[in-house]
C-alpha cells in the first residue's frame, strides 16, 4: 500500500529539551490515525513537522512518496490540509472567502469553480447557510467545521487535525467530530491529535500512543485499549478512566 | 480683552484670503504625506516583518535579499525618523529640488511622504505583531505564500488595528507641515508670518493661527473617529451578530 506520510528518525528540541527523539511513523492512504499522550509528549510538535510549521532537527519526511524539504514548501503546503486547535480562521473574511481564498490563490482556479467548491464542501460540513458571515461571528464548533471545509478545499491527499476539539464545550464537541467521523466514512486519510479517547477507539484505524517525545506503543485501537502493553499507557489509560467515572 | 478678540477677528476678515490659501496648502500637504506615508509604511513595515521570518527552504540568494532588505529599511527608518524634517527639507530643497526645477509642494509632499512612511511603517510593525500567529499559520498551511499572507490576511488586519496610531500621524501631518514653510510652501504658517510681518500684530496673528490649527486637527479627528466607527462595525460586531442571539 502506498504510504501517504512516511516520518524516519524525526527529531526535534526546543532549546535544550527534546521534544521529539527518533520518531518513525507511517500512514496509509485512506487510514484514520489518531495520536494520544500527555499534554507536553510532542504530538503537537510531530504534526506540525510534517508541513513544516516546525521546522524538523534531524530526520525525513514524506508525502506522497515526495521529501518535505524538495520543490515548493507552498505546493506541498497545499496539499497536506491542516486543521488547528484555535481554528484560524482568516478573521478579516467571511466564511466563503475562507474557502475560496487557497483555491485561486495557491490552485490557481477561477474564482466561479472555487465557489461552487467552496458551497460543496459547506454543504458537506453543515455550514453552508453560514457562507456570507464574517468568520469572527461564528461559535467555536462552527468556526471549526468551516476550517475542516477550508481544507477540504485544498483537495488535500491528508488533513492533520491538531488537538480540533480541545478548545470545544463538551457540547459542541460532537458537531465537529461527527464530521470529522463521517469523512473518516468516505476514506479520507487522517492524522488526528486528541484527548478524545471515544473518537480514537471509534473510528482511528490505528491508535498511536506518544510519551517524552517517543512512540511507546502503538496498534489497532481495540488491541491498544484493552489490552495496553506498557505501564505508561496504563497509567494514562487509567487516569482517563478515572475522571469518566468521577 | 475683547479688543485682542476683535483684532483676531479683523485679521481674519482683512486677509481670509491669505489663511484660506495657506489651510489649502495644509490639508495638502497633510492628506497627501499622511496617505503616501501609510502607503509607504505597509510597504516597509510588510517587508520588514517578512525579512525577519527565515523560511526552512530558503535559498541562499533569498537569504540574502532579506538581509539586504532588514537593513535598507532599518537605515531608512533610522535615518529619516532620527532627524528633523525641517533640516531634511532645507537640505534637499535647496540642494537638489529648487535646481532640479521642482514645485515647491510637490517636493513638501515628497519629503512629508518620506516622513510619515518611516513612522507608519514602524506603527503597521506593532500592528503586525499584535495579530494573532494562528492567522499566519492558517494561512501557510493553505499554501499561501509568506507575501500573500502578509498582503490578504495580516496586513488588512493590522491596518485596522493601527487606525488609531495612523489619525494621530494625520493630526501631527496638519500640525508639523508647517516646517515645510522653510521650502517657500506658501502654507498657513508661512502665511501668518507674512501676515504677521506686514501688520505687526504678531500675537493676534499666532494666536489666530493656533485657533485655525485647532480647529483643523479637532476636525481631522472627528472624521476619523467616523471612518473608524464605520470600518469596526462593518465587520466582526460580535454582539450585533445572529449566532449569537440565536445561541443564546
Amino acid at each position: 500500500m502506498e504510504h501517504v506520510i512516511e516520518i524516519k528518525h524525526l527529531a526535534k528540541s526546543f532549546g535544550t529539551q527534546k521534544v521529539l527523539n527518533d520518531i518513525n511513523f507511517v500512514v496509509d492512504k485512506g487510514e484514520v490515525v489518531t495520536i494520544i499522550g500527555q499534554s507536553g509528549s510532542g504530538k503537537s510538535t510531530m504534526l506540525r513537522c510534517i508541513n513544516l510549521l516546525e521546522v524538523p532537527d534531524a530526520g525525513e519526511i514524506y508525502v506522497n512518496g515526495k521529501s518535505i524539504y524538495e520543490g515548493n514548501i507552498n505546493k506541498h503546503r497545499s496539499e497536506v490540509g491542516m486543521v488547528f486547535q484555535s481554528f484560524n480562521l482568516f478573521d478579516n473574511k467571511t466564511v466563503l472567502e475562507n474557502c475560496v481564498l487557497g483555491q485561486v490563490k495557491v490552485l490557481k482556479r477561477n474564482k466561479h469553480e472555487a465557489i461552487e467548491i467552496a458551497h460543496k464542501y459547506l454543504k458537506k460540513v453543515g455550514m453552508d447557510e453560514f457562507a456570507d458571515k464574517p468568520s469572527t461571528q461564528l461559535s467555536g464548533g462552527q468556526k471549526q467545521r468551516v476550517a475542516i471545509a477550508r481544507s477540504l478545499c485544498m483537495d488535500c491527499q491528508v488533513i492533520l487535525f491538531d488537538e480540533p476539539t480541545s478548545a470545544l464545550d463538551p457540547i459542541t464537541v460532537d458537531e465537529v467530530l461527527n464530521v470529522m467521523k463521517k469523512l473518516a466514512e468516505e476514506g479520507l486519510t487522517m492524522v488526528v491529535v486528541t484527548h478524545e479517547m471515544a473518537f480514537a477507539k471509534d473510528v482511528s484505524d490505528r491508535v498511536v500512543f506518544m510519551e517524552n517525545g517517543v512512540i511507546v506503543e502503538e496498534g489497532r485501537p481495540e488491541q491498544l485499549f484493552v489490552n495496553p502493553q506498557t505501564d505508561s499507557l496504563r497509567r494514562f489509560l487509567g487516569r482517563y478512566l478515572n475522571q469518566q467515572t468521577a | 480683552m475683547i479688543e485682542f478678540i476683535q483684532r483676531m477677528i479683523d485679521l481674519a476678515v482683512r486677509y481670509h484670503t491669505l489663511f484660506l490659501n495657506g489651510i489649502r496648502y495644509t490639508v495638502v500637504l497633510a492628506l497627501v504625506g499622511t496617505a503616501c506615508g501609510l502607503l509607504i509604511g505597509l510597504v516597509i513595515g510588510g517587508l520588514r516583518a517578512i525579512s525577519k521570518q527565515m523560511e526552512i527552504n530558503d535559498t541562499a540568494l533569498t537569504r540574502i535579499i532579506k538581509k539586504i532588505i532588514d537593513i535598507v529599511t532599518y537605515i531608512y527608518i533610522t535615518v529619516v525618523r532620527g532627524t528633523p524634517m525641517m533640516v531634511q527639507g532645507m537640505l534637499l530643497w535647496f540642494g537638489y529640488f529648487q535646481g532640479a526645477g521642482w514645485n515647491a509642494l510637490a517636493a513638501g509632499c515628497l519629503i512629508i511622504s518620506v516622513n510619515t512612511g518611516a513612522y507608519m511603517a514602524e506603527i503597521i510593525r506593532s500592528g503586525i505583531m499584535g495579530i494573532d500567529k494562528g492567522q499566519s499559520e492558517g494561512a501557510r498551511s493553505i499554501g499561501l505564500s509568506a507575501w500573500q499572507t502578509m498582503r490578504l490576511i495580516v496586513l488588512p488586519q493590522a491596518l485596522k488595528n493601527s487606525i488609531p496610531s495612523i489619525v494621530n500621524e494625520l493630526i501631527v501631518n496638519i500640525k508639523d507641515s508647517c516646517v515645510l514653510s522653510v521650502m517657500m510652501i506658501p502654507e498657513l504658517f508661512f502665511q501668518a508670518e507674512t501676515i504677521a510681518g506686514t501688520t505687526l500684530k504678531v500675537t493676534e496673528t499666532y494666536t489666530l493661527l493656533l485657533v485655525l490649527y485647532l480647529i483643523m486637527t479637532s476636525l481631522a479627528a472627528w472624521l476619523m473617529g467616523i471612518v473608524e466607527k464605520k470600518i469596526n462595525h462593518r465587520k466582526s460586531n460580535y454582539f450585533s451578530s445572529q449566532t449569537v442571539a440565536e445561541g443564546e
